[in-house]
């Protein structure tokens, strides 16, 4: 479902963000990417989006690579993938109603099951009620929670989550953690970047560790004892 | 997609469209009028030519073509010729005037009845009315109808106003050069001023384009709501040049139909007929479209989500 083939990946700017990157995530697997600050992990997402082309090195996202995708064919290879950002890029003078159906409206949902999901997808995050509130003023965690029911309305088979708990208290962190899960276990594939190495063990996922832009220890969870404890 | 929902989506777009243009009523109002005067000019230049031609009447059918045969040319030849004469395809119609009738209606209408009482012999020659199609009244068809006549021996004289309806046609085709030409710049001034303003929605509207291509919107989506702005202004403002035109020609009307009456005329100024309303309603439309199209196809192209 996604392979890095030796990507390395150089900002206009010269720094190196990655370097000779490989590893591969199965469909329906859920796996955390953790990391120093800076190690990489936002733009293995971003590779994974489309918001960025590797400069050396193939990135397969769906079967499709990232460096020979068409540009007309972008928008549709975002469609299938939901993303949460590290600073969940809300639109600030829509309500929260409008914010979570964005997803919906650009692949020409009708209006009676964009209302549905909608009201589907807040609820998942225990935001149902508030979708006339402007993002401005609902807390912090809570637009955090915005922008996960926006990636996850459309019911996308891939979700990618940049710090999604990074405002949360523990418990929501637990919370959203296992609403991450739930996706999985309707086959829903699910990247998770995240600082929160007791919330990592706690889960005992699959780990990709990242450093200086490369996989520590390469793919093998068992040369991770201290975060990798597989289900 | 099916039909309905495309056409929902369609709907929502318009009505975001409409509602954007409204939150800012001074600055749309604004556009508005410059777009609206852009398109009242060539729309008046248009009206001033249809009236011209309309108070002059046709001239086309005025202007008769009068043949003087030579005093010589007996009566059955001159009715042989006017035959002839009507065979062509761009004659309407010919009549024969014979002399004895042309005496009459001199002697009747000319006031001098008792000094030519005393004339022996009747001076005057036959003479043809010739009535050129009103299709083939141009300039150019009149004069090669002259030179037919003149070319015939029996023909004394041909006389047509040739020159006044030559100069005036002259005139209006200027008047009609102008008329494109105005149209044509200031067509170009709506579109740039169409242009700028969808620009300026553009970069305002920066952050909601760049978190729509991230969640997967294409190009056509997010392109859509500004062309429907685009065509929203074009037509709102050729609404209001209709508007402005009206009442150019509610204030002109009376001073016109004194003016007319003064030559001896009952004309009344024209409004712009349906088919000038459609033209006027369908420019605007065109060039909301295509101002909006270009604009957006040069400045939404440089958005990306930055990463
Ligand atoms: N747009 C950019 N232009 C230039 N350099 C960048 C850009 N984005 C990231 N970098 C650099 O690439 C490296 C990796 O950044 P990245 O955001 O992937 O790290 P990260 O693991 O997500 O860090 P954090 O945990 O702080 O979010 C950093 O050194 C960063 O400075
Ligand atoms: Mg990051």
């Amino acid at each position: 479902m996604i392979t890095f083939e030796r990507v390395s990946k150089r900002y206009p700017n010269g720094r190196e963000a990655l370097t000779n990157v490989s590893f591969s995530i199965h469909n329906g697997e859920m796996v955390f990417l953790t990391g120093r600050s800076g190690a990489g992990k936002s733009t293995v997402l971003k590779l994974i989006a489309l918001l960025e082309r590797p400069t050396r090195g193939n990135v397969v996202v769906h079967g499709r690579n990232t460096r020979t995708l068409k540009t007309r064919h972008i928008a549709a290879f975002r469609r299938r993938i939901g993303v949460v950002f590290q600073d969940h890029r809300l639109l600030a003078d829509r309500p929260v109603f409008d914010n979570v159906a964005l997803p919906l409206a650009v692949a020409a949902t009708p209006l009676k099951e964009i209302d549905k999901r909608v009201r589907a997808a807040l609820d998942q995050v225990g935001l149902l009620g508030r979708e006339r509130s402007l993002p401005l003023e609902l807390s912090v965690g809570e637009q955090q929670r915005v922008g996960i029911a926006r990636a996850v309305v459309s019911k996308p088979p891939l979700l990618i989550a940049d710090e999604p708990t990074g405002n949360l208290d523990p418990d929501l962190s637990l919370e959203v953690m296992r609403l991450f899960r739930r996706f999985q276990d309707v086959g829903v594939t699910v990247v998770v970047a995240t600082h929160d190495l007791h919330l990592v063990r706690e889960f005992g996922q699959r780990v990709i560790v990242l450093e200086n832009g490369q996989v520590h220890g390469g793919d093998a969870p068992d040369t991770l004892p201290s975060v990798v404890a597989r289900r | 997609m099916s039909l309905a929902v495309a056409g929902a989506r369609h709907l929502q777009a318009l009505l975001g469209s409409l509602g954007r243009l409204a939150r800012s009523p001074l600055s749309t109002a604004l556009t508005l009028l410059v777009i609206a005067l852009a398109l009242a000019l060539p729309t008046s230049l248009r009206l001033l030519v249809t009236n011209a031609q309309l108070a002059t009447g046709n001239f086309a059918s005025a202007v008769d073509v009068s043949v003087y045969l030579k005093t010589d040319v007996p009566l059955a030849k001159a009715q042989q010729l006017a035959q002839a004469a009507g065979q062509r395809a761009d004659v309407a119609a010919v009549t024969v005037i014979a002399a004895d009738k042309g005496l009459e209606d001199f002697r009747t209408y000319s006031g001098f009845g008792e000094a030519l009482q005393a004339l022996k012999e009747n001076p005057l020659p036959h003479v043809l009315h010739v009535r050129p199609r009103a299709e083939d009244s141009s300039p150019a068809a009149l004069e090669s109808l002259r030179r037919y006549f003149s070319a015939w021996p029996e023909v004394d004289l041909v006389q047509l106003d040739s020159e006044w309806v030559m100069r005036f046609n002259a005139i209006l085709e200027v008047m009609r050069r102008l008329l494109l030409i105005a149209a044509a710049l200031l067509g170009l001034g709506v579109l740039a001023v169409i242009g700028n303003t969808i620009r300026l929605e553009i970069q305002g509207r920066r952050a909601e384009i760049e978190v729509t291509k991230l969640v997967g919107g294409s190009n056509s989506f997010v392109r859509r709501p500004f062309l429907y702005t685009g065509v929203l202004y074009g037509v709102g403002g050729a609404l209001l040049a209709w508007g402005i035109v009206a009442i150019a020609v509610a204030v002109l009307g009376e001073s016109v139909t004194s003016l007319a009456r003064l030559y001896g005329s009952r004309y009344v100024l024209r409004g712009p007929s349906r088919d000038d309303i459609g033209v006027l309603l369908g420019a605007g439309a065109v060039l909301g479209w295509l101002g909006a199209w270009i604009s957006a196809a040069r400045h939404l192209r440089s958005i990306e989500p930055r990463a």
